[in-house]
């Protein structure tokens, strides 16, 4: 299974394992990773997953769609690398991936 | 209509779903249901949030849009004619001496009702705001969600920020009065009627207001008078910009605003109620939907409607308390065809 690790805004590190076809946002719910609320459960429709992707991975995980890019407007502090978590699929290229969670959602 | 108080034997506050399902709930049981909701449409987080997106747990619709679902709710309520008082929020309820409640909303209607069924599954939609340092102590002065009076920004050097409808309509409307609007957005993009769009960068082109790519990070000013704000620009360059005014539009976020002042029991912003009444610590309010909790409670749509049919059951015999409740089908009742127009 594919591992992610989340950093939090104080540097604290959280591995977690996530499986295949599930996104990044629900592999940080299901283990009560702090700092992604998802306040509408995944539909990208509230930017509350926001997260910061590792430089090294930005290929890896693309960049967002059109829809994701709008829904981004209603995050703080967007950077180049802000993608909403709900929005990346975990698939066994993402093995390994680094995401930083910002320090408050909206 | 402030001033004249509605009577009614229910009072819904809040119209999504399970608010619309308990309509028709009530209304088997001859009693009649205003809604009360903060957004400017009926259906909740279904219509507000995604309309578009599909649900699949509905009993007997493989799958359903919160859109579909909030028409077909609207359809089936329909033969009990509800009230709908949209745009406002329940701000004040207390009980009355003699039974039942009044309520009042923040635009001053008013109600009288029997019973009231709380649906207002995660709170009321309000503005975000923006996590910047400080902010709290600008609001209301300096920092704004919301216009009310144009007069009130009159000669101000206004920071709006944001990128949606909101952010542009209010360009528009305050760029005659205002000394100067910088609108402030993340990229060229807007999400926003493309009219609205090319009106504000004519005006920009022209010399008449600012539009500037970044984001506001920071706020300068001495109590609650702002007097900059800093805002990094795609370089990553930090600006001081001097302004009077800061208004962020960045969407809504669900809050459980008023219900907590009710005097209700609350769990963690949630309602506790018992599972055969969907009652609250206070009798004769109901709580149904995401709002409630009990032991095993689940967040689904689905549960909300069982509860509706529970709270109705006791909402009864309060709102008739010499009826007696008689149990009946729908596929065969012939007073609950009468009551939905079945010929």
């Amino acid at each position: 299974m594919p591992k992610i690790t989340y950093i939090e805004h104080d540097g604290t590190r959280h591995e977690v394992e996530a499986e295949t076809g599930m996104t990044v946002m629900e592999a940080a719910v299901k283990n009560a990773v702090p700092g992604i609320e998802a306040e509408c459960g995944g539909a990208c429709s509230c930017a509350t997953c926001h997260v910061y992707v590792d430089d090294s991975w930005r290929e890896a995980t693309g960049q967002p769609d059109e829809m994701e890019e709008d829904m981004l407007d209603f995050a703080f502090d967007v950077r180049e690398s802000s993608r909403l978590s709900c929005q990346i699929k975990v698939t066994d290229a993402l093995d390994g991936l680094v995401v930083q969670v910002p320090e408050k959602q909206f | 209509m402030s001033g004249d108080v509605i009577k009614t034997d229910a009072v819904i506050v809040g119209a999504g779903p399970v608010g619309l399902f308990a309509v028709f709930e009530l209304g088997l049981l001859d009693i009649k249901a205003d809604l009360v909701d903060i957004l400017d449409k009926p259906g909740g987080q279904c219509a507000e949030l995604y309309p578009e997106k599909p649900i699949y747990d509905i009993p007997a619709l493989p799958v359903v849009s919160g859109q579909e679902l909030t028409d077909r709710l609207m359809e089936q309520i329909k033969p009990f004619d509800p009230t709908f008082h949209l745009q406002q929020r329940v701000d004040e309820l207390e009980p009355l001496k003699g039974g039942g409640f009044r309520l009042k909303t923040d635009i001053g209607t008013q109600f009288e009702a029997t019973v009231v069924v709380i649906a207002a599954g995660g709170g009321s939609f309000t503005p975000k705001r923006p996590p910047l340092k400080d902010i709290e102590q600008f609001e209301d002065t300096s920092v704004f969600y919301s216009v009310r009076q144009i007069e009130e920004f009159q000669d101000k050097t206004i920071v709006i920020a944001g990128g949606g409808d909101s952010a542009l309509d209010w360009t528009h409307a305050l760029h005659p009065v205002a000394n100067r609007i910088i609108l402030v957005h993340r990229r060229e993009e807007f999400r926003a009627a493309p009219d609205s769009v090319n009106k504000m960068r004519a005006l920009a082109d022209a010399g008449e207001m600012d539009f500037v790519i970044g984001q506001v990070m920071e706020l300068h000013g001495d109590d609650a008078r702002l007097e900059a704000v800093s805002i990094r620009g795609k370089d990553g360059e930090m600006v001081r910009t001097e302004c009077d005014v800061l208004l962020p539009f960045f969407g809504l976020t669900m809050k459980l605003g008023p219900v907590a002042n009710w005097g209700l029991n609350l769990h963690e912003n949630l309602i506790p109620v018992d599972t055969e009444k969907f009652e609250t610590s206070t009798e004769g309010i109901f709580a149904i939907g995401d709002i409630n909790t009990y032991p095993g409670k689940l967040k689904l749509i689905l549960s909300g409607f069982h509860e509706a049919a529970l709270m109705a059951k006791q909402a009864h015999r309060y709102v008739h308390p010499d009826a007696r409740y008689v149990f009946q089908y729908t596929t065969s009742s012939s007073s609950i065809h009468k009551k939905l127009g079945v010929k």
